[in-house]
């Protein structure tokens, strides 16, 4: 048996370093509390070098030069725990949830995977990287005591088989997870270490501190064994950031959406999943007015702010963080929000990749993530509704169809079918042109559309085709096929025409024309 | 004295060494790869549409234009390709492309309100590749616009889809893309056939309720093509003449209002008994 613990130590700087890696390099310390008492919870070496301890108020720590001070960000502690467990489960099904900061993992079996269990360990430390989180790591037989050494030792340890009690016995005790009383009581009897709690008899400790007693000192001693429990594994890939000062232009959000987006592909990878869908939610900062009135005196008003939301769904899932980025751009070009962004939100739908096998002799077909960016960008030159595959619509009513998104559907080259003669092609006007049309005898003799007169030389009709008069809006008009004859143009020419006369509002119109 | 062909031969193939393979090596046009129409008097002609080149057909309105672009369409779609139609002036109708043969699901259609958005459009499409076919229809366009397209912009589409399996084929009124097309053919409607004639004056049509629109018969004329065809080797010709032998050749082909497809049972041949009934008494 072999289990391995993941520690990341000052879990919560970290969750907020991750989003701003900028910040590793500079001396920081995270503040929480309310207004006005915000206090240090937080700093990391760079600022406790510079004085700063935790505990200081933010008034304090304000008056160390060079210091960052950030808000406690609980959004970014749940997604760097979040990673954490992705980077579990993309080693191993078996995880348990231990803590925010900790988790433990079943790397029995993982050999023929990952190598010797220094490898995994390795693989575990270097992967928690690329995800910005710097952790410790350890490996051992029992689960208690990989806990315990991944919180005491940095970077990563395997404690090989039998050795337990010798890695723990110079670690303090408050280190096994004590409760207070216990704590107290140990240091009452100046136990400090695991290996003067571990030389305790059991008996006598049971006897006097109970069962808890009894666990620990079997944890000192390096025979803490439990099973795990084991958590569900989560779908939820969401990525928060909140911004000092809120953020107008594309170019700075861009980049910081691409951040987070990176972040969630990288996730994503490490299960094995893809992307289906993402769901952006900015809010905005909130906008001031001032209303003045002439009996009183001028008051500024503080709306509430307001939310702006919008999905990006893609045809085929993928995990392309640059494609991703290109999309989201796009849609932010169109539909631009109102305001200057405070706070992001991104969160992404996962699903399982896409599997295709090409075959030799099929035709070539724009490959599906590329083609989801030319569209948006043709959608983005020509309007969303505008550009699609057309879809006909059950109904008799001319020209009824809607434009369905597109998708490249696995098709087959279709044999026969062919027709032996060519279909007279038919071009619409849309909306369909007012004309006007002389008549004699019923039937048109004239026609004078768009700027141009002619004489009709031919014409078969009317056809009169009527529908939906159960609808409110019910259409019925009779259709002629005009062959018209432009002799004052210059040269004189012809044309095949489709024109109808609208029953309901009483006019001409030329539908379209034969070509 | 005066260097000798060996020498000059030596020296520009040391200066090419690296660069160009057998720069001297006569080398034979490779046949331009095409696709039919589906217009068997048109595909006879000219070979097909080429692939990876700019082909242009114009013409005035009702000479068989949008036939052709339905026809091709309907070939590319049913060889489960994936086509694009960029419509400049939103003309195209669904309706007509379906019963055509034209697999709706197989064609993007770019649904534009002027000249700039088509062309930005065709050229997203053209970078963006694995299409069979992008048809650029400007046909509805005022000819006096697209004749303003600059001539860099149809030289920029054609070098985009040179190299690639894709037919660029441009509808207009009047010829603008010039020497960019590699391909380009004039339409003009010919004969009209309607269903009546008057028994007693063949050229007067009746006008009655059952007098169809049948079809009428385009000439289109081949005004230029660069399409090299495989010509076996023991036809011993000029080579270099072979493109410009079809050019200025004229195709008839005709357009009919429904189509037959093969196999598809026809009604029996009316008796001449009935003909003449009918024409003594159309309605």
């Amino acid at each position: 048996m072999a289990f391995a613990a993941i520690f990341v130590p000052n879990f919560r700087l970290q969750a907020v370093v991750r989003c701003e890696p900028e910040l590793a390099v500079r001396p920081i310390a995270l503040i929480d509390g309310l207004p006005p008492t915000y206090q240090v919870v937080a700093v990391n070496h760079l600022a406790a070098r510079l004085g700063v301890a935790e505990g200081m108020t933010k008034a304090a720590a304000t008056q160390f030069p060079g210091v960052e001070i950030r808000p406690r960000g609980k959004p970014q502690e749940t997604t760097a725990h979040a990673v954490l467990l992705d980077v579990a489960w993309s080693f191993s099904p078996r995880v348990e949830d231990t803590a925010p900061d900790t988790v433990l993992i079943d790397v029995d079996g993982l050999a023929s995977l990952f190598g010797s269990h220094e490898n995994i360990a390795a693989n575990m430390v270097s992967k928690c990287a690329e995800m910005g989180l710097t952790v410790q790591v350890a490996i051992a037989a029992n689960v208690e005591t990989a806990n315990v050494v991944a919180r005491a030792l940095p970077g990563a340890t395997v404690i090989p088989e039998g050795q337990e009690a010798k890695f723990l016995e110079s670690l303090p005790v408050h280190m096994l997870s004590l409760s207070e009383e216990l704590c107290e009581v140990f240091e009452r009897w100046g136990v400090k270490t695991c290996k003067a709690l571990a030389s305790l008899p059991v008996i006598s400790l049971s006897e006097c501190v109970g069962q808890e007693g009894v666990r620990v000192h079997a944890i000192a001693s390096g025979n803490g064994v439990r099973s795990l429990v084991i958590a569900k594994p989560a779908h939820c890939f969401e990525e928060f950031f909140e911004l000092e000062d809120a953020v107008e232009d594309l170019e700075p959000l861009s980049f910081l959406l691409g951040r987070l987006l990176d972040q969630l592909c990288a996730r994503l990878a490490a299960r094995s999943l893809a992307v289906r869908a993402i769901h952006l939610h900015f809010t905005l900062q909130p906008s001031f007015e001032s209303a003045f009135d002439s009996c009183s005196e001028a008051i500024r008003k503080k709306e509430l702010s307001s939310d702006y939301v919008c999905t990006l769904e893609l045809p085929v899932p993928c995990r392309d963080a640059k494609l991703l980025l290109k999309l989201v751009r796009l849609r932010l070009q169109s539909t631009p929000p109102h305001a200057p962004v405070q706070k992001i939100h991104m969160l992404a739908e996962p699903s399982f990749p896409r599997v295709t096998q090409g075959g030799l002799f099929v035709p070539e077909v724009p490959d599906p993530e590329k083609l989801e960016l030319t569209i948006a960008r043709i959608a983005h030159v020509v309007g969303e509704g505008n550009v699609g595959s057309p879809q006909l619509l059950d109904s008799h009513r001319p020209d009824s169809f809607r434009m369905h998104r597109f998708s490249v559907a696995s098709a087959q080259p279709i044999d026969g079918d062919e027709k032996t003669e060519t279909k007279i092609g038919f071009r619409a006007f849309r909306p369909p042109v007012l004309t006007k049309v002389n008549l004699r005898g019923g039937r048109p003799i004239n026609v004078a559309f768009l700027g141009r007169s002619g004489e009709v030389v031919h014409a078969s009709g009317p056809w009169r085709t009527s529908g939906d008069w159960w609808e409110e809006d019910p259409w019925q008009q009779d259709a002629w096929d005009v062959e018209v004859n432009f002799p004052y143009e210059t040269p004189p020419s012809q044309g095949f025409y489709r024109i109808c006369f609208d029953s309901r509002q009483k006019k001409w119109f030329v539908l379209g024309a034969y070509d | 004295m005066r260097p000798t062909s060996a020498a000059l031969r030596l020296q520009v193939e040391s200066a090419l060494a690296g660069r160009v393979i057998s720069p001297f090596r006569l080398r034979e046009p490779e046949p331009t790869c095409t696709a039919p129409t589906g217009i068997p008097a048109l595909d006879e002609s000219t070979g097909g549409l080429p692939r990876g080149s700019l082909t242009e057909i114009y013409g005035p309105v009702s000479s068989g234009k949008t036939s052709i672009l339905l026809s091709t369409l309907a070939g590319r779609t049913r060889n489960a390709e994936v086509c694009a139609l960029v419509d400049a002036q939103d003309a195209f109708d669904p309706n007509v492309a379906q019963t055509a043969g034209v697999h709706l699901e197989q064609v993007l259609w770019v649904r534009c309100r002027s000249l700039d958005q088509a062309l930005r459009s065709t050229d997203l499409l053209l970078h963006g590749g694995g299409f069979g076919l992008i048809a650029l229809d400007l046909a509805d366009a005022p000819a006096r616009a697209v004749h303003q397209i600059p001539l860099n912009v149809w030289f920029r589409l054609r070098r985009a889809v040179e190299s690639t399996p894709t037919i660029l084929l441009v509808l207009s009124q009047e010829s603008n893309a010039k020497t960019c097309a590699s391909l380009v053919l004039r339409l003009q409607k010919e004969t009209t056939s309607w269903s009546l004639h008057s028994r007693n004056n063949a050229g007067r049509i009746f006008h009655t309720p059952s007098c169809l629109l049948e079809g009428w018969t385009s000439e289109a004329e081949i005004v230029r093509t660069r399409i090299q065809r495989a010509v076996p080797h023991y036809i011993d010709i000029d080579r270099s003449s072979v493109s410009c032998q079809d050019a200025g050749k004229i195709v008839r082909f005709a357009v009919c209002a429904d189509p037959r497809r093969e196999n598809e049972p026809t009604f029996p041949v009316p008796s001449r008994a009935r003909k003449k009934e009918r024409k003594q008494n159309p309605g």
